[in-house]
């Protein structure tokens, strides 16, 4: 589909609007602004390599990846059972928590409650729900639960409201609302929901093994275990079992198995809790914990309570927020070049006519293990090799994404190749230009649905020792203050927010809201 | 245009019967869009009206219209709409089910979705037969040809049942023979008729009443044996 056809013509520069010609929203101008803006960053961004000897470590990466060590990972079976346990239990409450808010959804407290559910990454989730639960099968599970019935309540929202009314128009007078739900409108989004939600058990297992490294007993926790021993060979039979997992699911998660492994997962995590909740510490964390600290049990009518609660909002606010937005700001735009970069000369490698056929088989092995990567554990692994600073997570965020992207675009390339007319280049020739102006606005149009993304996860890799507003949030929690780390992350939810409003603005100027389609931006990865 | 009727003149075997629907003057549209300007028509119980004109001529909106205005006034309608509404995922058989939702509730429709009752089978079945449908009734729709999907869709409403059938093009996709063997079962299944046609000729074999539209207005109404075949010609004129 020649995406440039459908592109409505641009309005007309303004009468006697000469000299504003320059500042149009035009792709190429919001293009060069991004990249601009990034530059101008740069003097802000911590890009050292902080580790003395990268080399070594890839060295040694390399060097475990030839020869894994299963042997030494004497759990490993476990972990891979608790990783996959965690996924589906967690996938399938969420999945019917969401479905439930979807049914409410004509209700404004139940979108509110589905915004805020997915807003917060499952990382925040976890790190949140150890307090008052500690590393337990419910910590887990509700981690993955509460923001995938968020995502699960929108997706699956939209699929009943995009269902066709005219059935359920002509249905006789008098039918109950519940007989005209499960026969006019149910019926039709039932396929595209089953489709979702087995693609989001994917997404489960790479949440459950990543939720591993702030503590769950998942495949992550084992993976930071041996990082840390400098254990290389048994990390890297962590990791191939992880991707063994990932690129065989196609084979055995099936809808019709799903009863079956929601059962045994359940049992396993049953067996799992040998720790008894401490309910007194619960009721302490939801009492007391969660309250600024200043207004606890404090006076207040005083004024010195509320003195002490404008120091306490400062420290947060001032000394925490701002510089922790602030980098989250600069990963967020530094990571939006760099996957640029990635995924308009990524693309190009998926293209048999201008790489050749064993080019875009080498592309697509490339591709699929950097996107299939959770970016949190790609982030990881940049910062074993770079050591702590900002350029491993801008790396990792920008051939993550990057690569998603790439994948999407190259589909299209791939199909548009063949479409072209029989004397069309081939290579860079093809590349240059046939594919890549035709295919510039879609690209932008997924830049920008991935920018809220970026930030989201910008934000998140704070937790591994980058100075963004996940680096605060995890220290809030590390010194058991609750009061703050839940304001930091209502920050964080307000700039995710806030990236997604400019994103849709530009997106709609752009008019490159429709490419792409709902469903490639609903199953990103595939 | 001088060859036609004027306009409220009633096609007459039903002349004494009891009115079920009336428009006096009344603006037929879609939000701001005006199809009829001035819309006056009666039909009585016990008529066959066939709505002839060209497309865009204002059938569909008066079906919808009629569609309002009897279930109001409380008469027990069954409707073939143009499209069809059928649900593509489900079966023949829950696509007919449908015309009788209202009469169970949640529960029995419920059990009945996931697993068909025998005697809910049994209702479809001769009538599916009828149609043509048969005997496979659990293919879903989505699979069956544009043909086979209007007579679900007529099946629905005759499953249905009631007073009056309003029906919308409801053979445009059968053969002729089948076309006027599904107009006389119909006429035989509900005491009043009220279709929309494009075959003039099946028109005026299967109903007693035609009137034509042209451009939002009522030009032609009258008994089907009295209408010229010029006349009927007039509708599809340029």
């Amino acid at each position: 589909m020649p995406a440039e056809a459908l592109r409505p013509p641009l309005p007309a520069a303004p009468a006697g609007g000469g000299a504003r010609r320059g500042l149009r929203l035009t792709r190429a101008n919001v293009s060069l602004a991004f990249l601009l803006l990034a530059l101008a960053l740069l003097p802000f961004a911590d890009l050292a390599i902080a580790n003395s000897d990268p080399w070594g470590v890839l060295a040694r990466l390399a060097a475990g990846f030839l020869a894994p060590d299963f042997g030494a990972v004497s759990d490993l079976g476990h972990a891979v059972l608790l990783t996959l346990a965690f996924a589906v239990v967690g996938v399938v409450l969420g999945g019917a928590a969401g479905f439930a808010l979807a049914l409410a959804s004509r209700h404004r407290a139940a979108r509110g409650l589905a915004t805020i559910l997915r807003s917060v990454h499952e990382l925040f989730w976890a790190l949140l729900l150890m307090q008052p639960f500690g590393p337990s099968a419910l910590t887990g599970v509700l981690a993955i639960a509460l923001p995938y019935a968020g995502i699960f309540a929108k997706v699956y929202g939209e699929l009943l409201e995009e269902a066709d009314s005219r059935p359920a128009d002509v249905l006789p007078r008098g039918t109950g609302a519940v007989s005209a739900f499960l026969y006019a409108r149910l019926p039709q989004a039932l396929a595209p929901m089953k489709v979702y939600g087995l693609y989001r058990m994917e997404c489960g297992i790479r949440s459950s093994a990543v939720i591993g490294f702030v503590g769950l007993p998942t495949l992550g926790f084992e993976l930071d275990s041996f990082f840390r021993q400098g254990q290389y060979d048994a990390a890297a039979a962590i990791l191939l079992t992880y991707y063994l997992m990932i690129g065989t699911i196609r084979w055995w998660m099936r809808a019709k198995l799903l009863p079956l492994y929601f059962i045994a997962g359940l049992a396993v995590l049953v067996s799992l809790d040998t720790v008894s909740l401490d309910w007194a510490n619960v009721a302490r964390v939801f009492t007391v914990d969660i309250v600024p600290a200043p207004l606890r049990g404090a006076d207040l009518a005083a004024p010195a309570t509320w003195a002490a609660f404008g120091a306490w909002l400062k420290i947060v606010l001032v000394d925490q927020a701002t510089p922790g937005l602030v980098a989250t700001f600069v990963v967020t735009q530094l990571t939006l070049v760099v996957m640029g970069l990635v995924a308009l000369s990524g693309f190009a490698l998926l293209v048999r006519n201008v790489v050749g056929r064993l080019g875009a088989r080498a592309g697509h092995g490339v591709l699929v293990v950097l996107r299939s990567t959770p970016e949190y554990m790609l982030a990881y692994l940049a910062l074993q090799v770079f050591g702590p600073s900002m350029l491993p997570a801008v790396i990792a965020l920008g051939l993550h994404n990057g690569a998603i992207i790439a994948h999407l675009l190259g589909r299209e390339g791939e199909r548009l190749s063949r479409t072209l007319r029989p004397d069309a280049p081939r290579g860079l020739d093809l590349y240059g230009y046939e594919l890549l102006p035709r295919l510039y606005g879609p690209f932008l149009a997924y830049a920008f649905y991935r920018w809220e993304i970026v930030m989201r996860e910008s934000a998140i890799v704070g937790i591994l020792g980058v100075a963004t507003l996940g680096f605060f949030i995890d220290s809030a929690i590390a010194e058991i203050r609750l009061d703050r780390a839940l304001v930091l992350i209502a920050v964080t939810v307000l700039a995710t927010a806030a990236i997604d409003f400019a994103s849709r603005r530009i997106r709609a100027r752009l008019a490159l809201g429709a490419f792409g389609g709902v469903e490639a931006q609903r199953f990103p990865a595939r | 245009m001088n060859a036609l009727r004027p306009v409220p003149s009633p096609g007459d075997p039903a002349g004494s019967a009891p009115v079920l629907a009336t428009f006096a003057d009344a603006r037929l549209g879609y939000g701001d869009r005006t199809v009829f300007e001035r819309l006056s028509l009666s039909v009585r119980q016990g008529e066959r009206v066939a709505l002839l004109g060209r497309s865009g001529a204002g059938k569909s909106t008066l079906i919808a219209a009629l569609y309002r205005r009897l279930s109001d006034a409380g008469a027990r309608v069954a409707l073939v709409p143009q499209d069809h509404a059928l649900v593509p995922q489900l079966s023949v058989f829950h696509n007919i089910y449908m015309g009788r939702l209202d009469r169970h509730g949640a529960f029995y429709n419920a059990v009945n979705l996931v697993r068909p009752f025998r005697r809910e089978r049994d209702a479809v079945a001769p009538l599916a037969e009828e149609l043509g449908l048969g005997p496979d009734l659990l293919r879903p729709v989505e699979r069956l040809s544009g043909g086979q999907r209007q007579r679900t869709a007529v099946g629905r409403a005759w499953f249905r049942g009631g007073d009056v059938l309003l029906a919308d093009e409801p053979v445009s996709a059968v053969d002729e023979a089948q076309a006027r063997r599904i107009l006389a079962a119909m006429a035989g299944r509900f005491a009043t008729l009220i279709l929309s046609l494009h075959a003039v000729d099946l028109a005026r074999e299967s109903c007693d009443r035609i009137v034509g539209l042209r451009a939002g207005a009522v030009v032609i109404d009258a008994p089907a044996a009295a209408v010229t075949r010029a006349e009927l010609d007039g509708l599809y004129a340029r």
